[in-house]
């Protein structure tokens, strides 16, 4: 087998395309970077204490200024380093709820997919079951049972949000246990675990890991509206959600109150949106995910 | 058709039947103890016992189950703890203002989403498709409760058009349907892009272009059609969610909807009137799959003599 000129050059285009990502990825990992970055160095980036009356303007929300350029909110709080923190907070459970929404949905997507029959009607029914309850309401009343808390927020948000991950790893699973690898590996007396382990699930992980960046946009999401609704992570904890919400009082005298923090959340879901769709729309650009 | 049709009733009640199981744990297991859950932490011993004798908590649990059950389904959703009146009734004086409210957000984000994805659809991988398409990601990444917040910042205090919340005026619902429609548009919008983008490499389009049709004549003739229909079933899916409540906007604009019912009834920790709205949602929802299939079915004999359904 030899290699022309032509050949070469055709094969390295198909690489490059493959590998070049294009501008919606690029500004959605900077996106995502900077986000990472403030939730890591919140600490040396905040100017201030975030739960600290740090203003004298006790009872009045002050406008940007140069000593709080995000301006303060009604205890005096500078909103800044607020949001600084809100962003380790929001990273946090976002990236935990959202592990654990993959690993209930992986392991009830492979399972049903792969052993069909009961298995896959009754976890699929489930999924049926769960699917039908609206996401919001169910989770309000999850949290309001269990009471607010880091774990209880990203336990519940992840038993609301499996059912997308299992439907589409089902759905993949079906059709690679019927591939000739994976019929060849059966007949080499491979078992249930290791097919599924070492033959299915690294070919269904790029799909995961798609989902995975897509999923966080909706777990940052969730959360933040939780927090809007007082069901969030509680307080002295600075919540981008929750800023909102108090923000709301004041809209009148300090809209600034409310603009800033749903910046902060509106640019790390985009972030997540244009990574997972961008690299979508380019290679597999008739998927709906 | 018709067996069809009493097939999907059948799985539908299945699934009704795990989704009341579910409830039911979640407002009688989980709690450690239900009583105290909804009476208070404060509650003397006294109102707990009387409490507990009242819903049967001293029985086993598949017993309090069948008599939640059938409860249930003579229409009896209990009695909130607080406003002291019957759930069902609570949830039911509050749907039409929730109606009114998801069809209006519903409708706007059908027309924009089709005229967004549509235009994309006709510039296909050019700067207008990919600006269209950024936009359609930013509708869909902002919380709704921002977008309402600052709606209301906007449009309320400097422009003074619209009242800044309650309703019973048609201007009341402009600023909530914008609000609620918008991160719908957006996804509806990536949803028809991506249904014409498939629609548009089938053989029958092939032929509607060899016989001489343009490409925008045979995307709108032709794949449009095609791609509709899946985002119908969607949009009636979707609306039925929005049926069930739409807890933020409600919560932002005081509309007077379930979602609001809702959100009350957290901040009061309510549980019988909480559980009470995820059931009716719930059922909503599953009145909605029943039905969209049937619609489907009518529309399709595929499906209704395949075995597809």
């Amino acid at each position: 087998m030899h290699f022309t000129r032509g050949s070469i050059r055709a094969f390295a285009s198909v690489i490059s395309a493959r590998l070049k990502p294009n501008l919606m990825e690029v500004a959605g990992a900077l996106m995502v970077a900077l986000l990472a970055a403030t939730a890591i160095g919140a600490p040396y980036l905040a100017p201030y204490d975030p739960a600290a009356a740090v203003a004298n303007s006790f009872g009045d929300p002050a406008p940007p200024s140069r000593a709080f350029p995000l301006g303060t909110d009604e205890l005096g709080r500078d909103v800044l380093s607020r949001l600084i923190w809100g962003a380790r907070i929001s990273l946090e459970v976002g990236l935990a709820a959202m592990a654990v929404t993959l690993a209930i949905g992986v392991i009830v997507g492979l399972l049903a997919g792969f052993f069909g029959g009961l298995t896959d009607f009754v976890l699929m029914r489930l999924t049926d079951i769960m699917l039908s309850f609206p996401t919001l309401l169910l989770a309000m009343a999850f949290v309001t049972v269990l009471h607010p808390s880091l774990l209880t927020i990203l336990l519940v948000i992840g038993l609301v949000s499996w059912t997308g991950v299992a439907r589409v790893v089902r759905a993949e699973t079906l059709s690679l246990a019927q591939r000739d690898f994976v019929t060849a590996a059966r007949s080499l007396g491979a078992g249930p675990a290791r097919l599924i382990a070492i033959h299915i699930l690294p070919n269904v992980m790029p799909l995961i890991v798609v989902m995975a960046v897509l999923g966080t946009s909706s777990t940052l999401l969730l959360d933040a509206g939780l927090s809007f609704l007082g069901l969030g992570v509680p307080p002295p904890t600075p919540s981008w959600g929750r800023m909102i919400e108090e923000a709301t009082t004041y809209f009148r005298t300090a809209p600034w109150l409310a603009v800033f923090p749903g910046l902060a959340i509106f640019s790390a879901v985009l972030g997540f949106n244009l990574l997972g769709y961008g690299y979508l729309r380019r290679t597999a650009p008739r998927r709906s995910l | 058709m018709f067996r069809f049709l009493l097939r999907r009733i059948v799985v539908g009640l299945g699934v009704l039947l795990g989704v009341s199981l579910i409830t039911f744990l979640i407002a009688f297991v989980v709690p450690a103890d239900p009583a105290v859950a909804m009476a208070g932490a404060k509650a003397d011993p006294q109102t707990l016992a009387i409490i507990r004798e009242q819903l049967g908590l001293n029985q086993p649990l598949y017993i309090q189950y069948a008599r939640y059950l059938r409860r249930a389904l003579h229409g009896d959703l209990g009695r909130s703890y607080i406003r002291r009146e019957n759930v069902t009734a609570l949830i039911l004086e509050r749907f039409p203002a929730t109606a009114i409210l998801a069809l209006s957000a519903m409708a706007l984000a059908l027309m924009l989403g089709l005229l967004m994805g549509g235009l994309a659809a006709a510039w296909r991988d050019r700067a207008l498709d990919h600006a269209l398409f950024v936009l359609s990601l930013g509708f869909v990444s902002m919380p709704v409760f921002w977008i309402g917040t600052l709606l209301l910042i906007v449009a309320a205090s400097y422009l003074k058009l619209f009242p800044l919340g309650g309703f019973g005026s048609w201007s009341a619902l402009v600023l909530p349907t914008i609000t609620l429609g918008l991160g719908l548009a957006g996804y509806y919008s990536r949803i028809l892009h991506t249904n014409l983008g498939e629609a548009m490499g089938q053989d029958y389009i092939r032929t509607a272009r060899g016989k001489g049709l343009s490409p925008r004549g045979a995307l709108i003739r032709h794949a449009l059609p095609n791609a509709l229909a899946p985002l119908l079933t969607l949009a009636g899916l979707d609306l039925a969610g929005l049926l069930s409540g739409v807890v933020l906007t409600e919560t932002v604009f005081d509309w007077p909807g379930i979602g609001r019912l809702a959100f009350e009834a957290v901040f009061n920790l309510d549980i019988p009137l909480i559980m009470g709205t995820v059931l009716f949602g719930a059922v909503i929802v599953i009145a909605a799959n029943i039905v969209v299939d049937a619609l489907y079915a009518w529309l399709d004999p595929r499906i209704r003599l395949g075995d597809l359904g």
